[in-house]
């Protein structure tokens, strides 16, 4: 029966193809706008690491301002400064421990065919492979011993390595930054976790840097960070060390802490290295140093912007007013069928069959409508994509979203068809069958 | 077939009652051809439709092939509608966009016939109505007295045991009407009851009897087939 409505929907929406298409038109205004939004807001809100997001932590120490807190409600600042990082480094209470920054290098390839270009470098402790999963084409991170003895190693991403090396495996072979030589350790895959959680200060969805040095590096090459610097008190810096020994934060800090024993042991020390510092007359606001995982740090750090979060109410107001459109062009097309309406009655049809027709009509038209919505969408998406250069990486629809799209469409619509297709069963056959 | 006792139908509006029917009882029976005539307003499409299920009534009984349908759901009403009841009505009542085979298939579809069992029966329907060869057609290809004959094998396909047949050659020149009146004359003989609405006297004379509803009431009984069998005995 299900196949012989869907042919009897098909006639019908030729038959009237005016209406048909004002209808689809409006389910596919309402769903290109929806998804368009949820796509962004989707992605936007997605776990970049499922497997590990509530064993990775941001570490925040409270170094701030004693007049005035970092963020609101009091939250400590999001990076930390070198000496902080030091200390913390010397752990051993992590499973494993990040500290990094965004740099940047004038790459120059071994044969000088190509000109020096400008890449987007992390400076990082070698954790930070294993502790964010970064799958390798080639080779690997460096070992322990290259962030303490400042060896000049690198690993690049597939990206930069086609760009230098063709895409050949250029594990053992050197590459100039900044006129010195660096020696390649690993390529990684093409990597990009969205949001970039690791470091958000940067921009939630930026992309992720074209290669990584040790952190080892940034004393002997006075390495300068290519992402936000932040003071709150006036300092004297005359010097690359100055830099370092000031307050000024400029650093991410992730500790990998596999359970709650560890973590707590972990709070536990970065709490007592704070009272430490404040005997030093350090840390003059009250202790407030934090822990804070994945999901909760995107959260901190308000990835899905309130804009967005208003944007997809709005659109599905928008798809709530094409509905309300619907239900009335659905009545005055089911209404207007009310003579065949009244004959398939009085040969035998009940109620409910007569509403599932109807309903299977809907259907057909929520799933047009649909398709036309994912159309619209994906031009919705590139209109994103050319208004927020940023976003480029959330501008697709997925297989799931695409799935998504077509089973809004389809619920929506019979939710917006169920009146319609009710009132015309509803219908008194005796008084229509003479009209018909 | 059809015993209807003491059946009464008021039409209600905020500022009006219409008596629709008043004590109104019919007996017909099996395999009779009954027409019903009488003015316009009198009440003929009410006892029509209730007769076929598609009106309730108010009070009174109604025993249909000996069920009591008074008090039936409207599902258990449309189901017996489908199973027991053939309609053809003045304006044929076809499906435009439909072919002539998916018009006739509409209540066999209903019915939950598989599709082998209901080609069977409506390429046998279309057979009888002598339109096999324009199955595919759609209505708007055909004349009236062919689409009416189409509207006939959609009532046949279901092999229903009464036929309610609503001014079936009003909208058919004579000709026309004389080939779909034969038809209903040899579909009766077969065995089918059926229940003619009529304005035309000539029409109400070819069937069995003929019942005259003045006012929501039965008038007038006349039987001929009685008044022929005299007829018969006085010739002979």
């Amino acid at each position: 029966m299900l196949a012989h409505n869907l042919f009897l929907a098909w006639k019908s929406l030729r038959k009237n193809p005016v209406l048909s298409l004002l209808m689809i038109g409006a389910i596919g205004m309402g769903i290109g706008v929806c998804m368009t939004t949820l796509t962004v807001y989707t992605l936007m809100s997605n776990n970049p690491i499922p497997q590990k997001s509530d064993v990775l932590y941001a570490v925040q120490l409270d170094s701030w301002d004693p007049n005035e807190a970092w963020g609101e409600p009091n939250l400590p600042p999001s990076q930390l400064n070198w000496r902080d990082t030091q200390a913390l480094l010397k752990s051993d209470i992590p499973k494993r421990q990040v500290a990094m920054f965004r740099s940047g290098f004038a790459v120059q390839e071994p044969s000088n065919k190509l000109p020096a270009f400008i890449a987007e470098a992390r400076v990082t402790t070698r954790d930070f492979f294993e502790m964010f999963d970064v799958p390798f084409i080639y080779g690997g991170g460096w070992d322990a011993p290259a962030d303490r003895d400042q060896q000049q190693l690198v690993v690049l991403t597939k990206k930069t390595n086609d760009k230098v090396f063709g895409g050949t495996d250029s594990v053992g072979k050197t590459l100039k930054l900044d006129d010195r030589e660096f020696r390649v350790v690993g390529v990684t895959e093409d990597w990009k976790p969205t949001p970039k959680f690791y470091d958000l200060n940067n921009g939630s969805f930026a992309k992720p840097e074209e290669l990584y040095v040790p952190f080892g590096l940034i004393e002997p090459l006075q390495l300068k960070s290519f992402g936000n610097t932040n003071g709150w008190k006036p300092e004297q810096i005359n010097s690359f060390q100055d830099f370092l020994n000031a307050e000024e934060i400029w650093l991410q800090y992730w500790a990998e802490l596999p359970d709650t024993k560890t973590r707590e042991a972990y709070q536990a020390f970065i709490d007592q290295y704070v009272r430490e510092q404040k005997k030093l007359g350090r840390y003059p606001r009250p202790l407030n140093n934090r822990l804070t995982n994945v999901v909760d740090w995107m959260k901190v750090n308000e990835v899905v912007t309130e804009d967005a979060k208003v944007l997809l109410g709005l659109s599905f107001l928008f798809l709530a007013v094409c509905l309300l459109n619907i239900v009335g062009l659905l009545l005055s097309k089911f209404l207007g069928k009310s003579g065949e309406t009244a004959l398939r009655r009085a040969l035998g049809a009940t109620r409910l069959q007569i509403m599932q027709k109807n309903l299977v009509e809907v259907g057909l038209i929520g799933l047009l409508g649909g398709v036309l919505g994912l159309l619209l969408a994906l031009a919705g998406l590139q209109g994103v994509k050319q208004l927020y250069r940023n976003y480029e990486k959330l501008v697709q629809l997925n297989g799931e979203l695409l799935l998504v799209a077509l089973g809004i469409a389809l619920v929506s619509s019979l939710i917006a068809g169920l009146y319609p297709a009710w009132r015309a069963a509803r219908l008194a056959p005796a008084g229509l069958l003479k009209t018909q | 077939m059809l015993q209807m006792t003491h059946i009464s139908k008021v039409f209600r509006t905020d500022l009006v009652q219409t008596h629709a029917l008043r004590d109104f009882s019919l007996n017909v029976k099996e395999g009779e051809f009954v027409a019903v005539t009488g003015p316009s307003g009198s009440g003929k499409t009410t006892f029509l439709n209730i007769a076929g299920l598609l009106e309730t009534f108010d009070t009174g009984t109604y025993l249909l092939d000996g069920k009591d349908v008074s008090h039936l759901s409207d599902d258990s009403r449309s189901r017996l509608r489908n199973e027991k009841i053939g309609f053809i009505f003045q304006g044929f009542n076809l499906i435009p966009d439909l072919s002539v085979f998916d018009n006739v298939d509409v209540p066999l579809r209903y019915r939950g016939f598989d599709g082998k069992e209901r080609r069977r029966r409506i390429e046998g329907a279309l057979e009888q109505v002598g339109l096999a060869s324009r199955a595919k057609h759609l209505p708007s290809q055909l004349s009236g007295g062919q689409q009416q004959r189409v509207a006939i094998a959609r009532a046949l396909a279901g092999t229903p045991r009464i036929l309610f047949a609503d001014e079936p050659t009003g909208n058919l020149d004579s000709l026309m009407a004389r080939q779909v009146l034969e038809m209903l004359e040899e579909i009766n003989s077969s065995g089918t009851t059926i229940v003619m609405v009529t304005h035309d006297p000539e029409l109400a004379r070819r069937a069995h009897r003929n019942i005259h509803v003045m006012d929501g009431q039965v008038s007038d009984f006349t039987d001929f087939s009685q008044a022929s069998a005299a007829r018969d005995a006085l010739a002979a």
